[in-house]
């Protein structure tokens, strides 16, 4: 272990032995069910080279027993003393408390949710104790690559499906019409504030237990993520683009948010149930839904404030609590995520082995925070005891938030039964005219036998034309094959030949007779052949 | 049978002809198209032996060269695969080109062809003559070597010879040359030397053309071939004075033509420069197209049993095929997961884009042989909106098809092609051999997209373990 050797006061990350150990304490933060690993999880990290040690009764409240966890290769510690002084990372959800951080050794790696910006204290207290923070909020997450450890995202949309449950359990009808014997129920109606991962997440749980959902977002480029789950996008009378960068909304101006209110105030008198999930990073959670807006909402209504723990969207939001006020329901929970302590702590676990594996390139059990890897640079809060939080901006992002320009998306449809446009009219004209001047060079020139030949080729050609266009692309293999058989019609030209002359004496009868034999076998073999594998094909097409 | 009789009977060949390239439109009327065909050749085979201008010495000839032709062609139409269609085709395209090469000399070396010519009529009958060889020459050649890449006896990569398009410019200056001395020819012996001459060239001119397309352009060059194959029944059709040969060739021809047209639109690229010389010649240079294009992000590689896992949560589900399917013959498998899948209640469904495969249609075929219903299969403007609400992509053996540069990119080689947007679904797999370019040596921004999973390996190894892990 580390902490036999002298000099790790220098070096201290430098000169661990593998396996470090990864320690997972119970979560001590009061009604926090989730924990920072579950079984699974365990045992991809065993696979990477790590030894994971995890407090008894850690799981408990998300029902996974400490036998689960020794089943998946972790071993028990029976205190949080010992698990906090044995191990060399500590995996956690919330952010420690100052008894926690005071069990704390130097070198050690701590894992977690911590805040950076609202805990400054916490920072300064975890700084002292010369230790290496990774702050799993502050991943950068317009890096197409961090989306895998993007443990906001993943909580947000567990706390996004279980406001649509808990708005259920406070709701006192149905959320599907329903036409029965005993009568008709309409469909709950559904106002979703805010569409990022959680008000996604909400409209998908809402659409699909038969509600019917609104939802607006000032960023008018999720309308369509919207739709795509069911939602209707509801939009603000008023031109501004909302999108704030790092895929947040950004505080929007005074006019905007006149019309904005006028639209919450129409929803709020029409709808059933409004979730709100409007964040806007570092600041309060802005004031949506005001007391007037719920006193003209249907009693029995219900609004779920997932901003409640920022002080809320709603006016009458009480943090924490579910109050009745004119009526409705108001569900100010801030814990929404841990009252899914299974699901929660399963995501919670993935996103944490992901960012293991990142940590962990060599699989060895030995971590390195590379800070020269942007994902890493920016969840590293603290290194060695040194603030290094915030990061700096990454240079350039991979992908721009906004949707690139109009990409030139020539569409020329190949067309069945569709010309791809007209032909320009100049090129038209050439083509006409170098047309006319083959043609009457032909007139000019050319015989009135060949003429009559020449009429019939060039209306077989239009008639082929005309023909062909209309068959089906699944078709074009047995249509070449087809055609194929049927251009061994050039058998005629060796049948015609075939038959010697006897009262033509120049005639080589022997080598024409050769020749068109030859000829004959060939084209047989296509006449016969095309055919036949032709029906073999169309034999295979079936509904 | 008079010659009027005759005349009228091919005029009823023509017909059915017509019919038969008319029934192929849809599925439903597919086999009765084929029949017409049939029929409408014995219609004109019979009405031509039985004809004035065959007599009974013919006969024995023309029932020998007729069994030994049939037996052969319905041998190969049996045991072919349909794996080997595109092979098939372009060897069959070589004996109509081979056959209407031979016809031209035999017409020309039989004095009685030309009798009664004068002026202008005999030297049309030559001209006739020389073009129908040319082409003929050219078609099997061109065939030979289309075949020889399509059953990789030949490499598939372009063949591109220094100042390739001057060479093939002194071999059209030298072809017009003898042709002009083919038409001062006095005697019969006279005018072989020019021919031989042309010949040699024409043939020269088919393989150098077809060696310098790249393989994914072999759809263009079988449907071109086809349509060649039309073109030199229609010039000895003229050769010979022969309305039936003139209008079933100008069919014929006009048929490959339009579906060659189809194919290079389905490219976005034009004709001639298909012809003109495969992919990555020109387009060598655009390499530098700047950070930008490069593609950004990492690969998520999956196995078959997450495969599976994620193919049994899904609604609706779109196949891709490429000609990678082809290769690894994973037609069966793809169709009993399709089939464990419709059972489940999966929604699955076919992408076929118009180019995939080595010919016009390969996949339908593939997929038709392996019992696939015809009706779940769609071509790419039929589904191509349908992405963003689709479950599951699985694109086999396809990549460029496939790839979102065509639409993101404008330096890309391969911008303004049509492609199946499947980057749109929630998630896509794409079964690959490796990280290789596909054809048009283009890197594929699809695979580094965040919704995209890598499943690496042999696709019809890694399609039966899929299979395995579904029905676990």
């Amino acid at each position: 272990m580390t902490s036999g050797a002298s000099n790790e006061t220098a070096v201290a990350t430098a000169v661990v032995t593998a396996p470090q150990r990864i320690g997972v304490p119970r979560e001590i933060f009061p009604g926090e069910k989730r924990v920072a690993t579950v079984p699974e999880a365990v045992v991809k990290l065993v696979k990477l080279g790590f030894a994971v040690v995890v407090e008894s009764g850690a799981g408990d409240s998300a029902q996974l027993s400490d036998s689960d966890y020794v089943e998946a290769g972790a071993t028990i510690a029976g205190s949080a003393a010992e698990l906090w002084s044995n191990s060399d990372i500590v995996f956690k959800v919330r952010g420690p408390t100052p008894d926690e951080v005071a069990l704390m050794h130097e070198g050690q790696t701590l894992i977690g949710f911590i805040w950076p910006a609202q805990n400054p204290e916490l920072m300064q207290q975890l700084a002292a104790k010369k230790v290496t923070v990774l702050s799993i909020d502050a991943l950068p997450r317009t890096l197409s690559r961090a989306q895998k450890m993007d443990a906001l995202t993943s909580m947000a949309g567990v706390s996004g499906y279980r406001a649509v449950i808990e708005a259920a359990n406070a709701f006192g009808r149905f959320f599907n019409g329903q036409i029965t014997a005993a009568g008709k129920v309409p469909p709950a109606k559904v106002f979703i504030a805010g569409a990022g991962v959680a008000g996604l997440a909400a409209i998908g749980a809402a659409a699909s237990l038969g509600a019917i959902v609104r939802a607006n977002d000032t960023r008018a480029e999720v309308a369509d993520q919207v739709v795509s789950l069911g939602g209707e996008f509801v939009k603000v009378d008023y031109e501004e683009e909302g999108s704030g960068g790092g895929g947040y909304a950004k505080v929007m101006s005074e006019g905007f948010q006149q019309a904005q209110r006028a639209m919450y105030a129409k929803q709020a008198s029409e709808v059933d149930i409004i979730i709100t999930t409007a964040l806007i990073p570092g600041k309060p959670a802005p004031k949506l839904i005001t007391a007037e807006m719920v006193k003209s909402m249907k009693p029995g209504s219900v609004i779920v404030d997932m901003a409640a723990e920022q002080g809320g969207n709603c006016e009458l939001t009480e943090p924490g609590q579910v109050v009745v006020k004119h009526g409705v329901t108001i569900v100010g929970y801030t814990d929404l995520a841990s009252r899914m302590a299974r699901q929660s702590s399963t995501l919670y676990a993935n996103n944490l082995f992901r960012l293991s594996e990142e940590l962990c390139k060599t699989k060895d059990g030995v971590i390195d925070v590379n800070m020269e890897d942007a994902a890493i640079r920016g969840l590293t809060v603290i290194k060695n005891g040194e603030i290094t939080w915030p990061a700096p901006p990454i240079a350039a992002a991979p992908k721009p938030p906004a949707k690139p320009a109009a990409a030139p998306t020539a569409k020329k449809g190949h067309g069945h039964g569709e010309a791809s446009g007209p032909m320009p009219v100049g090129k038209l004209l050439i083509v006409a005219g170098v047309t006319a001047a083959l043609f009457a060079l032909v007139g000019a020139y050319a015989p009135a036998e060949f003429l009559s030949h020449f009429t019939v080729f060039v209306l077989a050609c239009f008639v082929g034309y005309m023909v062909v266009w209309n068959v089906k692309p699944a078709l074009h293999t047995p249509l070449m094959s087809v055609t194929n058989a049927i251009s061994s019609i050039i058998a005629i030209g060796a049948l015609v030949q075939i038959s010697p002359l006897a009262n033509a004496a120049e005639r080589p009868n022997t080598l024409i007779v050769i020749l068109s034999a030859i000829a004959l076998v060939l084209t047989a073999i296509n006449m016969f052949g095309g055919f036949a594998v032709t029906q073999r094909m169309l034999a295979m097409f079936r509904k | 049978m008079s010659a009027s009789l005759a005349t009228v009977a091919y005029i009823g060949a023509m017909i059915l002809f017509i019919l038969s390239l008319g029934g192929l439109s849809n599925q439903e009327t597919a086999r009765r198209g084929n029949l017409y065909g049939m029929v409408g050749m014995a219609l004109a085979v019979l009405a031509t032996v039985f004809g004035p201008q065959v007599t009974m010495a013919g006969v024995p000839w023309i029932v020998g060269a007729m069994l030994i032709g049939a037996v052969i062609g319905l041998y190969a139409a049996r045991t072919v695969q349909m794996t080997q269609m595109p092979e098939l085709v372009a060897l069959m395209h070589s004996m109509v080109g081979m056959a209407a090469v031979l016809v031209g000399y035999a017409t020309y070396v039989d004095p009685e062809a030309t009798k009664g010519f004068e002026g202008a009529a005999h030297a049309i009958h030559a001209m006739e003559i020389y073009i129908g060889i040319f082409i003929g020459a050219v078609t099997f050649s061109g065939s030979v070597a289309a075949f020889g890449k399509l059953s990789g006896r030949i490499g598939g990569s372009p063949l591109l010879l220094p100042g390739r398009h001057w060479m093939n410019l002194a071999g059209l200056i030298a072809v017009i040359f003898f042709g002009r001395m083919f038409l001062q020819a006095e005697t019969i012996a006279d005018g072989m030397i020019p021919l031989f001459a042309m010949t040699i060239i024409a043939l020269l001119f088919g393989i150098h053309m077809v060696m310098a397309i790249g393989g994914a352009d072999m759809p263009v060059v079988v449907s071109m071939l086809n349509s060649y194959s039309g073109w030199a029944a229609a010039a000895t059709g003229f050769m010979l004075s022969n309305d039936l040969l003139i209008v079933t060739g100008a069919l014929v021809g006009s048929s490959g033509a339009i579906l060659s047209y189809i194919m290079c639109n389905a490219m976005n690229r034009s004709f001639i420069s298909v012809i003109a010389g495969g992919f990555g010649t020109t387009k060598a240079a655009p390499k530098v197209a700047g950070a930008a294009a490069e593609p950004v992000g990492e690969v998520n590689p999956i196995l078959a049993a997450e495969t599976a896992e994620l193919l049994r949560d899904a609604k609706n589900v779109i196949i891709v095929p490429g000609y990678g399917m082809a290769v690894a013959q994973a037609q069966h498998t793809v169709f009993e997961i399709t089939r464990y899948l419709r059972e489940k209640g999966v929604k699955v469904r076919f992408g076929i884009h118009p180019v995939a495969g080595r010919m016009p249609g390969h996949m339908n075929v593939l997929l038709a042989e392996a019992k696939v219903p015809y009706d779940i299969v769609f071509e790419m403007d039929e589904l191509n909106d349908d992405f963003p609400d689709t479950d599951v992509v699985m694109v086999i053996g396809a990549n460029d098809i496939v790839n979102p540069a065509a639409q993101d990119d404008p330096t890309s080689p391969i911008a303004g092609m049509p492609v199946l947007e499947v980057w749109k679904a929630r998630t896509s797999i794409v079964m690959k051999r490796s990280m290789a370019a596909g054809y048009a040596g283009v890197d594929n921004p699809l695979f580094y997209k965040d919704n995209n999973r890598m499943l690496f390996g042999d696709a019809k190894k890694m399609l039966d373990e899929v299979l395995m892990a579904l029905k676990a």
